[in-house]
């Protein structure tokens, strides 16, 4: 069985993100950037499925700007066999990466497509819902388990009351929630080996998709600060306070 | 224009998420009518109808809809987009699971959890984890989005809308329920309640959490968590505050035992008032509390609980 993984060049999570002074975005000069987390754990999730023997092989794509070649690298030092990598430092919606994706699903024919819940970035949590429409294909979102067998892919969801678990018929699309497994750093050796491993470097165009902006950006701007408040002495203080000054209790 | 906005609900009761994202929906402006899809739901459409504002309340009915599972609520949507310029869901799991494919089902783009309404095509929205806010306008014809619910205030119960009957869809559908695991709670609901009591990490064991959900009983308060505390196993993951867990903006949030991450601070830092309990007197989550306490959580829990 073969599984796609797209994972998303973002800026690193421990990096607090700064408005650009002119509004027109996020400034992402020298900053550092990683591979999603989200990203991270779906690739995790399907070297663990290679290692189980249920998985044979492991594409990994990502859509975005030369420099994505450094997160796909990554992946194939986690595990993953190989890379594609669809070029371009256009601004992407998650709908024509979800078009993109579907492209490549339509060549690579996988019976699975594991990504990230949500990229850290824009926080969209779209792209594969949207993708599994576009494919017509059965969703698993928010996974904190997962189990495949049968063709079918037993999928334990981390919902707003609690957890739902579902059976969906393959091939399917998955996102991960933070829960589903903790990914591994790669070593060394496999560092090294990933150096050898093919990546594919394509366009939009090869895909015959066009990037057309839905969403227009109009500015960006800092979300209202909050003011430093002050710190009490005592239990005893805080509860006067809370009472009498706030009077939220 | 005529938008439609897709209940929150369980069958038998519907969420006040609701009456927040017919707020955002009035604010586009135009009529504004209410989706129930659900099985033997019939108590909530008579809820949703008496949402102030709201035309008409249209009632999808049967077993598919069970669950509103994504295959079903996209097979159900989007025939109906064709008498509607937007459709609107809170961003709850329930919203983000099927919204995106009735976006991609239309062609357009889903505008995800906004907080703000500027125009009838422009919205605010936060990204990196709410470090920097957004404002898009969206070119498309059909307007699909998601509203944060924290961000508007509720629309009233005084309404008296017509319910309409329509059939929900025949399936079969490629996924499946097969069960659930929903945590039971008599405290009011994490993200509707006025004051939430939160713990991380500090809190060293589950069993230690009972020392807030005593203090969260005296207070009437909702109990929640960071991450760090859910990964440990303190509590479900359903108490999880944050960027990738539930947004809360409360009149009060006391942080106990939490260090203030980013993520953290992006499900909480629109709270009216925070209070952090915390030993390091440079834990960041200082930087954002309006009362902070530098104390060892294990003394200060049993003195607070004592004091109210
Ligand atoms: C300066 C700046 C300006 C921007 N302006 C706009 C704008 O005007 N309008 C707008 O809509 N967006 C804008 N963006 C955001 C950018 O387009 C988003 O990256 C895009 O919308 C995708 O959203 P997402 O990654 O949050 O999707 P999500 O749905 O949150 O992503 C979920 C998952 O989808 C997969 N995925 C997503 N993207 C890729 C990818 N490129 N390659 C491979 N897999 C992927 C991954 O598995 C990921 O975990 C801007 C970003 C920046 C930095
Ligand atoms: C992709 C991604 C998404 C994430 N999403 C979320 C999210 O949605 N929500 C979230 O919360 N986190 C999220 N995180 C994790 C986040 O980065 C932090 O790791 C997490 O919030 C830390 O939890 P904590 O504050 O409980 O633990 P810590 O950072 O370990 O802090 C524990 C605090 O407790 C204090 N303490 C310890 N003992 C005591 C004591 N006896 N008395 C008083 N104080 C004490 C310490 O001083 C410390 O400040 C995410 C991370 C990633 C990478």
């Amino acid at each position: 069985m073969k599984v796609l993984v797209p994972v998303k060049r973002v800026i690193d999570y421990n990096v607090k993100a700064r408005v650009k002074p002119d509004g027109s975005g996020v400034d992402l000069a020298n900053v550092k950037m990683s591979m999603n987390p989200f990203g991270e754990i779906a690739v995790e999730e399907a070297v663990r499925l290679k290692e189980k023997g249920v998985v044979s092989e492991i594409v990994v794509v990502s859509i975005g700007p030369t420099q994505a070649q450094e997160t796909i690298r990554t992946a194939l030092a986690m595990g993953a066999d190989r890379g594609i990598l669809i070029q371009t430092d256009e601004t992407v919606e998650p709908l024509s990466v979800a078009k993109l994706l579907k492209a490549v699903v339509e060549e690579e024919k996988p019976d699975l497509a594991i990504l990230g819940k949500q990229a850290i970035d824009d926080d969209a949590n779209q792209t594969g819902q949207m993708l599994a429409a576009l494919l017509d294909w059965p969703q698993g979102t928010f996974a904190s388990e997962l189990e495949i067998a049968d063709g079918k892919a037993k999928v334990t969801r981390e919902i707003d009351g609690g957890l739902q678990t579902l059976a969906v018929e393959l091939p399917a699309v998955i996102t991960t929630d933070l829960r589903l497994n903790e990914p591994r750093y790669a070593s060394l050796p496999n560092i090294m080996k990933a150096k050898r491993k093919p990546i594919d470097m394509k366009t939009p165009d090869d895909y015959g998709v066009a990037l057309e902006t839905r969403l227009e950006q109009i500015k960006v701007e800092e979300p209202p600060k909050r003011q430093a408040g002050v710190i009490v002495e005592s239990v005893a203080e805080l509860v006067d306070k809370l009472k009498n000054e706030a009077g939220v209790i | 224009m005529a938008i439609l906005v897709v209940a929150e609900h369980d069958n038998a009761h519907l969420s006040d998420a609701t009456n927040k994202a017919v707020t955002a929906a009035l604010k586009m402006g135009g009529d504004v009518d209410v989706l129930v899809a659900g099985e033997n739901a019939g108590d909530v459409a008579a809820e949703a109808a008496k949402i102030e504002g709201v035309r008409a309340v249209l009632h999808a009915d049967g077993p598919t809809l069970a669950k509103q599972l994504a295959e079903a609520m996209q097979a159900l949507i989007v025939p109906l987009m064709g008498d509607y310029d937007a459709v609107l869901a809170p961003a709850t799991t329930s919203g983000k699971n099927f919204l995106p494919r009735v976006a991609a089902a239309l062609d357009v783009m889903q505008i995800s959890e906004i907080v703000s309404v500027e125009a009838p095509d422009t919205f605010v929205r936060p990204i990196y984890a709410g470090n920097a806010m957004q404002t898009v306008k969206s070119t498309d014809k059909i307007k699909v989005i998601t509203v944060r619910p924290t961000a508007f205030d509720a629309a009233g119960n005084g309404g008296s809308a017509s319910v309409k009957s329509i059939d929900a869809p025949a399936g079969p559908f490629k996924s499946a329920f097969v069960s659930e695991e929903l945590t039971q709670s008599d405290r009011p609901e994490l993200t509707a309640a006025k004051i939430v009591i939160s713990g991380g990490r500090g809190m060293g064991s589950g069993e230690n959490f009972a020392m807030i959900e005593r203090i969260a009983d005296k207070l009437g308060a909702a109990v929640g968590a960071s991450r760090a505390a859910v990964d440990a196993g303190f509590v479900p993951n359903d108490y999880q505050v944050g960027q990738t867990g539930k947004v809360v903006a409360p009149e009060l949030y006391i942080a106990v035992g939490i260090s203030g991450a980013i993520q953290h601070l992006a499900g909480m830092k629109d709270s009216k008032v925070i209070v952090a309990i915390n030993k390091d007197e440079d834990a960041p989550i200082f930087q954002v509390a309006d009362y902070g306490l530098v104390a060892d959580l294990f003394k200060a829990l049993p003195e607070l609980e004592e004091a109210l």
